[in-house]
């Protein structure tokens, strides 16, 4: 071979090896991303064993959570867990179906953009604002114009009685649900108005050709035709409203009981874990919370893996 | 009905309005200089924010170094190398996961992973807890984004001769550059409010520090201190440390929103 040929051939060697670096360099990061979740799972599993073999299953249907007799139970934080996030998704679906309904059919198209990126930018505010907002301004206005008002309403109706109860302290379950509505409402309204985005045009086109209202296009044509896409927005949303923190922990008053009425203070698992976890002593507590963040890890992570599956169905990748 | 769709959209309006209102009426009078030039005083003294807002900065800064690199590789894995690999699609579905997984989780399992084998609270627990929260939202953004290149643009680099990463590099990363730079903004949008993943990795310091080994202040896990004390002065603290976090997220977004928007009109 030539002296050119050689060392062209040495360059394309050189090339070849740098190229297969960076290829496994890249499929290493990725790798690691699986590892993480792995990861997650694999390290809240062994912090939550001393505490999950000390109580066995009992420990998901306990209520009783006494740090000085070292008894655990995760009842009281999974009912305010759920009962919150349900709150918060029974408020945050019908209003956010709306915006997204106004802003894809009815908003005047110069003003779509502007109001589109308001309320994506509820999104962005960081959780720890709508603690303080809640704890400073919503929580006082709770406890004295909307509890008083909703108790005197209700104290001879049975049920309703029981439900809107007590004393009115503004903080508790009810006033944490509302906040995580606030905060909820944003994802699940950009997600739905993408996926009312992706109705084509002719399928409308020809509902308001047959003479149909914007009202009965949307009902009858634009959310039958997403609805698998928006039962994934109101899963995320969902998602987020389970693993909440700061949001609720400011507001929810951290008390280990359940009370049937709505106005009484509980506790969620995600603010026990953060109101607690510094101050935990002895092993047996700590890892009482971390299985309480094991039990919040596997909640979300089945909600979010449905959601991710039923937007995979609709082709829409969510940005939230 | 079409009426209550107005109203629906008017209340998102309305709370967004409430919220920034109230930030603005509590957090404006404490916005002193002092807050950006005094410590974290002890509680019935005034003083400031500054080794709390030092404190985020240096976790944020270490957090977008240590995640970013890692996001931009895994997004290129998922768009370039490995586009139509199986991997590339378990990676998605495990990055959206992540993307959206409760942050008190990683706080968790950082707490489990380096603070409890180390023995104490510290600065780099913490940054390692946000830089977990980074890398979902940059490798979201980088594989969308390296996908939108178009694919003529990485043949005719192919059809001169030059080797994939090289493609990659000048062609591919150089058409998606704003938007890359688009996903760190929002990254760092995302992490600069967390709290949650610092209150048991970083913990939270009284003091100036700066030491990566010890805890560490931030201005979230600070606000969260002070607003749930009973000393005014600290309260009035939080309500302005809210407002310069809320303030700096919203630009950080706004920017980043800038950003695509070009892109798009081009």
């Amino acid at each position: 071979m030539t002296a050119p040929a050689v060392a062209r051939d040495a360059r394309v060697r050189r090339f070849a090896l740098t190229d297969s670096l960076f290829h496994a360099l890249t499929r290493a990061a990725a790798i690691l991303v699986l590892l993480l979740l792995g990861g997650v799972a694999v390290s809240l599993f062994l912090g939550a064993w001393p505490a999950l073999s000390h109580f066995g299953p009992a420990f998901l249907v306990t209520e009783s959570w006494n740090p000085v007799r070292e008894k655990f139970g995760a009842l009281a934080p999974i009912y305010g867990t759920l009962v919150t996030s349900a709150i918060a998704i029974l408020i945050a679906v019908p209003i956010g179906i709306g915006i997204a309904i106004f802003l894809t059919e009815l908003c005047p198209r110069p003003l779509r953009r502007p109001i589109g990126m308001a309320v994506e930018l509820l999104a962005g505010i960081p959780s720890i604002i709508y603690g303080i907002w809640g704890l400073f301004v919503f929580a006082p206005f709770m406890q004295t114009v909307v509890q008083p008002f909703v108790i005197g309403l209700f104290h001879d109706v049975p049920g309703l009685s029981a439900l809107f109860a007590g004393p009115p302290y503004g903080i508790g379950i009810l006033t944490s649900g509302l906040i995580l509505a606030i905060m909820v409402l944003p994802f699940i309204s950009s997600i739905t108005r993408d996926v009312f985005d992706t109705v084509p045009a002719m399928l409308k086109e020809s509902a308001y050709g047959i003479g149909c209202t914007t009202w009965e296009v949307t009902r009858r044509v634009v959310i039958p035709y997403t609805r698998v896409g928006i039962m994934g927005g109101v899963m995320l949303g969902l998602g987020r409203a389970l693993g909440e923190t700061m949001a609720v922990t400011f507001v929810i008053g951290n008390a280990h009981r359940i009370h049937a009425s709505l106005f009484a203070p509980g506790t969620t698992i995600s603010a026990s874990i953060a109101n607690e976890f510094t101050e935990a002593v002895g092993d047996l507590y700590t890892s009482s919370l971390v299985a309480l963040g094991l039990i919040l890890f596997v909640i979300t992570f089945l909600i979010l893996a449905a959601a991710r599956l039923m937007l995979l169905r609709t082709g829409h990748k969510a940005g939230a | 009905m079409m009426g209550l769709c107005v109203a629906a959209a008017l209340i998102g309006l309305a709370w967004l309005a409430l919220i920034l209102g109230a930030l603005l009426w509590n957090g404006l009078s404490g916005l002193v200089p002092a807050v950006f030039t005094h410590m974290t005083p002890p509680p019935g003294e005034a003083g400031g924010l500054l080794n709390a807002i030092a404190g985020s900065v240096v976790m944020t800064v270490i957090a977008v170094i240590v995640g970013t690199p890692i996001g931009i590789l895994a997004g290129t894995y998922m768009a370039e190398y490995g586009r139509f690999s199986r991997l590339t699609i378990v990676v998605r579905f495990i990055n959206d996961i992540l993307l959206s997984a409760p942050s008190i989780i990683v706080g968790l399992f950082v707490y489990v992973l380096m603070v409890k084998p180390m023995g104490h609270f510290s600065a780099v627990a913490g940054s390692v807890a946000l830089a977990i929260l980074v890398i979902p939202v940059v490798v979201r953004t980088t594989e969308d984004m390296l996908n939108l290149v178009p694919n003529a643009l990485r043949e005719a680099g192919t059809a001169i001769g030059a080797p994939r990463w090289v493609v990659i590099r000048s062609v591919a990363y150089r058409a998606a550059l704003s938007s890359i730079i688009t996903g760190v903004l929002l990254a760092v949008a995302r992490i600069s409010g967390e709290t949650a993943p610092l209150l048991f990795t970083a913990l939270n310091n009284q003091f100036w520090s700066v030491d990566l080994n010890a805890p560490i202040a931030s201005l979230p896990v600070t606000i969260f201190q002070f607003a749930l004390s009973p000393y005014a002065e600290w309260q009035q603290l939080a309500w302005t440390g809210a407002l310069i976090i809320t303030f700096a997220v919203l630009l950080l977004s706004i920017v980043a929103r800038a950003l695509t928007v070009r892109r798009e009109d081009r």
